[in-house]
């Protein structure tokens, strides 16, 4: 470790003011700080004792992700398995065959690695694309602007990229982070600075602008011509009994199903919450109001009977592992930048995506999944609710002063002392 | 009364007026800095557009639509062509009202709001209101829904961007957006949210 500690040394005079490539001291400082402590202390009040900073928290999230990730490539490949098998393909119809047949990969949905490196082909470019793309603004911005630049970035980066779907062309990728990176955040002025979502920003731009390429029945599956509904699609066209047809409630709960990259997995997300919750940088009243607001809302609901919107009739418990509620709830709606940051307020504002989640759902026949909308209308409002909470805590703060001053001169308070002089 | 309670839930989120229809831009930019004044003139615009909307709609059913003299005696008059002067009159009258009120009883929020009360007379959401009322040829109960949904829209939307605005003062905006140019995009983002509630039938 110490060799590399040298040669960043050594590199520093060319990165630093007056040096050849000052223009990217960001890009220094980027990995400097990614392998090491920075130095610097603070030495004025407040002081904060602690090993954690914002990179080490967004890094965090980013390990957080790893199930997910891995899920996103044996379950790609593992639907994608299944359909070639149930349509008697033997080989891809696009450019992966290449590298597919050279590593003589099969295509049987029982065999693990199959699966596996098959998945890994449709994962891999998305987020590559992704990171190289968005890294490029985030650079641009950090140098052109003389600010760091932030492992935030990894953290949108992997949080977009397993939100599309498997079979989305790159260039659309490309667009999307583009957006998501440099109107939802970086006109800002960077990480901690916007209101809404960076990664959802980018998928809400896409899946607005390219609906045949986001939406419907043939886009979960990453093969050509294969079509079928997911969860939602499902059940917002032939209600509770379409959705029990395709699966059973631990297809949903272990994911494999099909569905957008990496958020099919109820499990992996549970042990990626697991690892944030007991790292305590996502916030659990957040989470916990997700929950409470969808089980709620759709409980109310399930005392409708509707003859015309079949999504009326699914239970709450299916709500939860279906679509991207677990996903949004664990990773996007715990953003710490576009959340609530009122103890209070933090719950409230999961309530209200929870609420939120499952009117989309189930109200709204436009869109099948709810999620990320949700989460960006909460995020709209997430100020607001801080506002309102604090207001009612001064509120309440005063009427405690006041009564304490109030009883104060007949029993607590010692009597004040007469000047002297009269 | 089911019917009423959709037409509000519809004017509120559905069809907002500010973040679907982009209506009232001015006074939504101008005024969105802080949440109490946001606040505040969101309560001007919903007893305003709950006033004048329903006002308008007397107006427009009994007076100025086509037939609507018959009770006169005069079945064949059409005085629709009457329309817009007759609905900006009203709300002229309606502000200068509200105004003389709040300066009378609520000093403060007279001052808060200053010359952007008078400005709502001009405010495209309040005669968009009216006109959208028309258009669709609301009855009165419909038209005072209607109306205060409306403005309880507006009203959200206002205080919902003067929430963000306040945290976006610790923001770090380049030279060349600050100020309003940073408002436009954080209004477009906020509609984005919004899109939500597009496509739902009530």
């Amino acid at each position: 470790m110490s060799g590399l500690r040298k040669a960043l040394d050594r590199a520093h005079p060319l990165f630093a003011k007056g040096g050849k490539l000052e223009k990217y001291y960001a890009l220094y400082e980027m990995v400097d700080t990614f392998f090491y402590t920075p130095p610097d202390v603070a030495r004025t009040a407040p002081h904060v004792r602690d090993g954690i900073d914002l990179k080490r928290v967004m890094i965090y999230v980013w390990l957080a992700t790893f199930p997910c990730m891995f899920m996103a490539c044996w379950n790609t490949g593992y639907q994608a398995n299944m359909a070639m098998a149930g349509m008697g393909l033997d080989e891809v119809a696009n450019w992966r065959e290449i590298p597919l047949h050279l590593l003589g990969v099969g295509f049987s949905p029982d065999s693990f690695w199959d699966n596996f490196i098959h998945g890994l082909w449709y994962f891999l470019p998305v987020y590559i694309v992704t990171f190289v793309v968005g890294g490029v603004w985030e650079v641009l911005f950090a140098a052109v602007r003389n600010h760091e630049i932030n492992e935030g970035f990894f953290v949108t980066s992997i949080l977009f990229a397993l939100t599309l779907p498997p079979s989305i062309p790159l260039w659309q990728v490309a667009m999307g982070i583009s957006f998501g990176v440099v109107v939802g955040k970086e006109v800002f002025g960077g990480t901690g600075k916007n209101f809404l979502n960076p990664a959802l920003t980018g998928r809400a731009f896409l899946f607005f602008a390219f609906p045949a390429q986001l939406s419907g029945d043939s886009v979960w599956t990453a093969v050509d011509g294969y079509s079928g509904a997911t969860a939602l699609g499902a059940g917002a066209a032939e209600g509770f009994q379409g959705i029990l047809a395709q699966m059973t409630w631990w297809d949903a709960f272990f994911g494999n199903i099909q569905g957008s990259l990496g958020s099919t997995s109820t499990l992996a997300i549970l042990l990626g919450a697991a690892f944030l919750l007991y790292t305590r940088v996502a916030s659990w009243r957040i989470m916990l109001g997700c929950v409470v607001g969808l089980v709620a809302t759709t409980m109310f609901l399930n005392l409708f009977e509707s003859d015309t919107n079949m999504m009326f009739s699914v239970p709450w418990y299916w709500h939860l592992v279906i679509g991207g509620f677990a996903f949004g709830t664990v990773y996007m709606a715990t953003d710490p930048v576009s959340a609530s940051m009122t103890n209070m307020g933090r719950f409230i504002y999961g309530v209200l995506i929870g609420l939120m989640t499952a009117l989309i759902r189930v109200v709204n026949p436009a869109f099948p999944e709810g999620i990320m909308l949700a989460i960006l209308f909460a995020n709209i409002f997430a100020p607001l609710i801080d506002y309102f909470v604090m207001q009612s805590n001064i509120k309440r703060r005063m009427a405690r002063t006041q009564k304490a001053q109030a009883s104060a001169p007949e029993s607590a308070s010692p009597p004040v002392a007469q000047p002297a002089v009269e | 009364m089911e019917q009423l309670l959709s037409l509000l839930v519809k004017s509120i989120f559905v069809e907002n007026l500010a973040l679907a229809f982009f209506l009232g831009m001015c006074t939504f930019l101008a005024l969105s800095k802080k949440i109490s004044t946001a606040f505040g003139l969101g309560i001007a615009v919903i007893v305003v557009q709950g006033l004048t909307v329903p006002v308008n709609n007397l107006i427009y059913q009994h007076l100025l639509k086509e037939g609507a003299l018959a009770w006169a005696g005069l079945p064949d008059v059409d005085l629709s062509f009457l329309g817009l002067i007759s609905y900006i009159g009203v709300i002229a009258a309606m502000v200068q009202i509200l105004e003389m009120f709040l300066d009378r009883f609520v000093p403060a929020l007279y001052n808060a709001l200053g010359i952007f009360l008078p400005l709502i007379t001009v405010n495209c959401a309040i005669l968009g209101g009216s006109l959208f009322m028309v258009e669709r040829d609301y009855g009165f109960a419909e038209s005072v829904t209607y109306g205060v949904g409306s403005g309880i829209g507006w009203a959200l939307a206002i205080t919902a961007l003067a929430g963000v605005r306040e945290k976006l003062k610790y923001s770090d905006v380049p030279d060349g957006l600050q100020g309003l140019g940073i408002t436009f995009i954080t209004v477009g983002l906020m509609s984005l949210g919004f899109m939500a509630f597009s496509g739902i039938q009530l």
